[in-house]
């Protein structure tokens, strides 16, 4: 067959050992600053981008493509240590992995996030060289009016993701909503709420309020408490997870890798919402929901799952197609033509050992994760041993530093500060941020897509009706919206009865 | 009274070492790495434009260009901030069509295109294709004027936000054809090439350094290209004045500036080193896969660049005040 002559070539490519240097080299840098919160896979790929010019072409995306996934998987770390998501995919597994860790499971929580990654990448993998090139032709039929009703999916969704109560989840998905409208609107290029800034032209950034939130406002939050040690205030029982967790995780890995692969396909970073997705139906498919938000270990090993096979499935439509799904994909097309490989449908079959070798290495690289962080758990964990007056100072910094690199911007920084001190008076108040950062990653691209779609259709709501893929995801949906609702409802009529 | 003179003798002293020193720091210049910055995000077609000059241009001035992305606002708050950068040479810009546009476009601008700054050379005019989904019915540029012409209420124009390339383009193509078409904005090219891929929007005019991979890789159909000439990298595609559309003239050229008030020296060493930069086989070589090419080497000038920006101005104002859209 013709997949394993493609794969030798590939993994023949992938497997010389300057290629597997690199690959070594992009997964560590990768992990280093996924745990370094602020610091991202955008503005360290644009640093590196002038080393890639003396490195041949594979070697340079092989060493892009590991620092990209190795962000992913380092941003998990922050994230269940420090409560500090660096990246959109690592804001769900704050909910249940930071409070695996405060209960001293810091490091089944790692653990488990790097197998079920691992397992996720690896069958992603394949699935990329299998199906790919099909794949991105089928995903194609995603236009317009098919994304918005994804994304109205997903933030349906997001009154999941809050513990608490349904009305303070959709308070903060409004906020959230309202602070992505802000920049220019799309259509006309008239600044909208930026208040004269020019800095806002072009919206918040999401690193500046998803680290301001979560991470600053948890430094606050125990500055509070000066004695008390919030995250070793439990015993750490044992580094590894046990059978027992795994045999609960399992399914969840499962799920996670298909909901994942799925939404990465998508040419209109559809990847965004994959651990969201996954914890989503982690929780309504759990005996007991009130477990997650408490450090259910489901909820760690599904979206984590699911993040890694996005992340590995968003390659198809840069390798197929030659579109960049997001803004990481964006700076690999830039190395890719700064190399003189002009990104497109012919890369496959034009350069197929670039493609395949592409491909290979994304499996070397996701075991070299592992093999990287399995070894580490030991060390982060024995981090958090480290006086929080050593260690907090040097958190802020990292944030400020990362913050201030995404846009070169002081205005980053200051506004880093003031959603530090919002989300520390929110978690007094008892609003979750997390539908928040949902609401905000996802506002922009419900609005544009709902725009572009009544654009197309010449105002006419019906195009959302009448395509079929479309219909289903609203009543997907209208659905999710039912079952969410469905107890709230049902115990305020329990509540009416008694009277 | 003491503490006046104080200052008075420090301000002398800085004056003087400031007299003294200035020409010879011209003379030696550059003596430390210079900060080339790009008012677009990393990775884009400008920022490649970049990378690929400013590492050529390190090695003429024995000194590394370092490429700094500060990205926003459609290019005008890098631009900004080189405006106020200390006219020393050791902060530069590189810029595209968007120096000239921008002076309309925006209507409060914290910088004046003309006055804040001095001109180093043009580095390439990047041509634009005029492309369509891939079963569109017009096998030629006659033919998509026509069938545009016929069912302007049915076709949708994609392009990639107010004040892009594409936009501008755009605007040209339906002044040309006196029709006003149905505009999808897309936030970048990326998305907009995606859907028109994916057969969601019609027609599409955009860069080469976007489209080439996509035509030859037979996804979109090609009309022409927006330059005189034709390019390398697509032999067989017409351009607008071959094909009977002359009135679409646009590349999306790009250049190099100083803060003004940079001295002639130092702007004439930028450009002797970034006529060098232009020769090199490297930037031909790329440029060429890009579907582009260096600027001619009397086009690398102070001169001709800072004749050409004010052109360029004058150009573009009537088109975006005709079409009325603002970027503030």
């Amino acid at each position: 067959m013709d997949i394993f002559a493609n794969l030798a070539l590939g993994f023949g490519a992938a497997f010389s050992p300057m290629n597997l240097g690199l690959c070594f080299v992009g997964a560590l840098v990768g992990t280093l600053i996924g745990v370094l919160p602020g610091l991202g896979p955008i503005a360290t790929i644009a640093i590196l981008l002038p080393i890639t010019f003396s490195l041949d072409p594979l070697g340079a995306l092989i060493m892009l493509a590991g620092i990209y996934y190795g962000a992913q998987y380092g941003g998990s770390t922050t994230a269940i240590l420090v409560n500090m998501p660096g990246e959109t995919s690592a804001v769900v597994t704050t909910l249940d992995g930071h409070q695996m860790a405060r209960q001293g499971r810091a490091g089944p929580a790692l653990a488990i996030a790097a197998l079920g990654s691992f397992f996720a990448g690896t069958v992603a993998t394949f699935l990329v060289a299998l199906i790919g090139p099909l794949l991105a032709q089928a995903a194609q039929a995603f236009g317009p009016p098919e994304y918005f009703a994804l994304m109205l999916f997903g933030l349906v969704g997001a009154t999941v993701l809050a513990s608490s109560s349904f009305v303070k989840a959709v308070a903060m998905i409004l906020v959230g909503l309202l602070l992505g409208s802000i920049g220019s609107d799309i259509e006309t290029g008239a600044p909208r709420l930026t208040f004269g800034i020019a800095q806002f032209a072009e919206g918040i950034n999401f690193t500046t309020l998803a680290v301001g939130l979560f991470g600053v406002a948890e430094i606050l939050r125990n500055l509070e408490n000066p004695e008390q040690r919030g995250v070793l205030d439990k015993p750490i029982k044992g580094l590894m997870p046990t059978w027992a967790d795994i045999r609960q995780s399992f399914p969840a890995v499962l799920r996670g890798t298909g909901i994942g692969s799925v939404l990465g396909i998508l040419p209109g970073n559809g990847a965004v919402l994959a651990p969201y997705a996954s914890y989503t139906l982690e929780k309504k498919l759990a005996r007991d929901p009130g477990r997650f938000g408490r450090g259910a270990i489901e909820g760690v090993a599904g979206p984590e799952s699911a993040n890694n096979a996005g992340a590995q499935t968003s390659f198809i439509p840069l390798l197929t197609l030659g579109i960049p799904p997001n803004a990481v994909m964006a700076m690999m097309v830039g190395a890719m033509t700064i190399q003189g490989i002009i990104p497109g449908p012919q890369v496959m079959t034009e350069n197929p050992r670039l493609f395949w070798g592409m491909i290979a290495s994304m499996w070397i690289g996701n075991a070299m994760l592992v093999i990287i962080n399995l070894p580490l758990v030991g060390v982060w964990v024995r981090l958090l041993r480290m006086p929080y007056r050593l260690l907090y100072p040097a958190i802020l910094l990292f944030c400020c530093v990362g913050v201030y690199t995404v846009n070169g911007s002081y205005v980053d920084v200051l506004m880093l500060s003031v959603f530090g001190f919002a989300g520390y008076g929110l978690a007094k108040l008892g609003f979750e941020p997390a539908p928040l950062l949902l609401a905000f990653v996802l506002g922009p691209l419900m609005e544009e897509n709902l725009r572009r779609s009544f654009l197309i259709a010449r105002g006419d709501p019906m195009i959302f009706v009448e395509r079929p893929l479309s219909l289903a995801l609203l009543l997907m949906a209208v659905g999710l919206l039912l079952i969410v609702l469905m107890p709230s409802l049902r115990r305020k009529r329990d509540e009416a009865f008694r009277e | 009274m003491r503490l006046t003179s104080v200052i008075a003798a420090a301000a002398a002293t800085v004056l003087a070492a400031g007299v003294l020193t200035g020409p010879a720091a011209a003379q030696d210049y550059p003596t430390r790495p210079i900060t080339m910055v790009v008012p677009f995000s990393a990775g884009g077609p400008t920022d490649t434009v970049a990378r690929l000059v400013a590492q050529e241009m390190s090695g003429a001035l024995g000194q590394q260009v370092v490429i700094e992305n500060v990205g926003g606002a459609g290019g005008t708050i890098g631009a900004a901030r080189v405006a106020k950068a200390e006219p020393d040479g050791y902060t530069l810009l590189l810029h595209h069509i968007g120096m000239a546009t921008s002076a309309t476009l925006y209507r409060k601008l914290p910088f004046d295109a003309l006055a804040d700054f001095r001109a180093v050379g043009l580095v390439t005019d990047v041509p634009m294709t005029i492309v369509a989904r891939k079963d569109f019915p017009a096998d030629d540029l006659k033919g998509l004027v026509t069938h545009v012409k016929a069912n302007a209420d049915k076709i949708n124009m994609a392009h990639a936000g107010v004040g892009a390339a594409s936009h501008l383009c755009g605007m040209l193509f339906q002044e040309a054809l006196g029709t006003p078409l149905n505009t999808v904005p897309y936030k970048g090219t990326g998305p907009a090439i995606n859907d028109l891929v994916g057969g969601q929007v019609d027609i599409l005019c955009d860069q080469t350094t976007n489209t080439t991979g996509q035509i030859k890789g037979g996804a979109i159909k090609a009309y022409a290209v927006t330059t005189p000439d034709r390019v390398a990298s697509l032999p067989d595609l017409p351009t607008t004045v071959e094909a009977g559309l002359p009135e679409v003239q646009v590349a999306v050229w790009h250049g190099i500036y100083a803060p003004k008030g940079t001295p002639d020296a130092v702007v004439q060493k930028l450009s002797a080193a970034l006529q060098t930069a232009l020769q090199s086989d490297l930037v031909k070589t790329r440029f060429a896969e890009l579907g582009t090419a260096p600027v001619a080497q009397e086009r690398a000038t102070p001169d001709v660049h800072a004749a050409f920006l004010k052109e360029e101005i004058e150009r573009w104002r009537p088109v975006i005040q005709r079409a009325g859209t603002y970027a503030d």
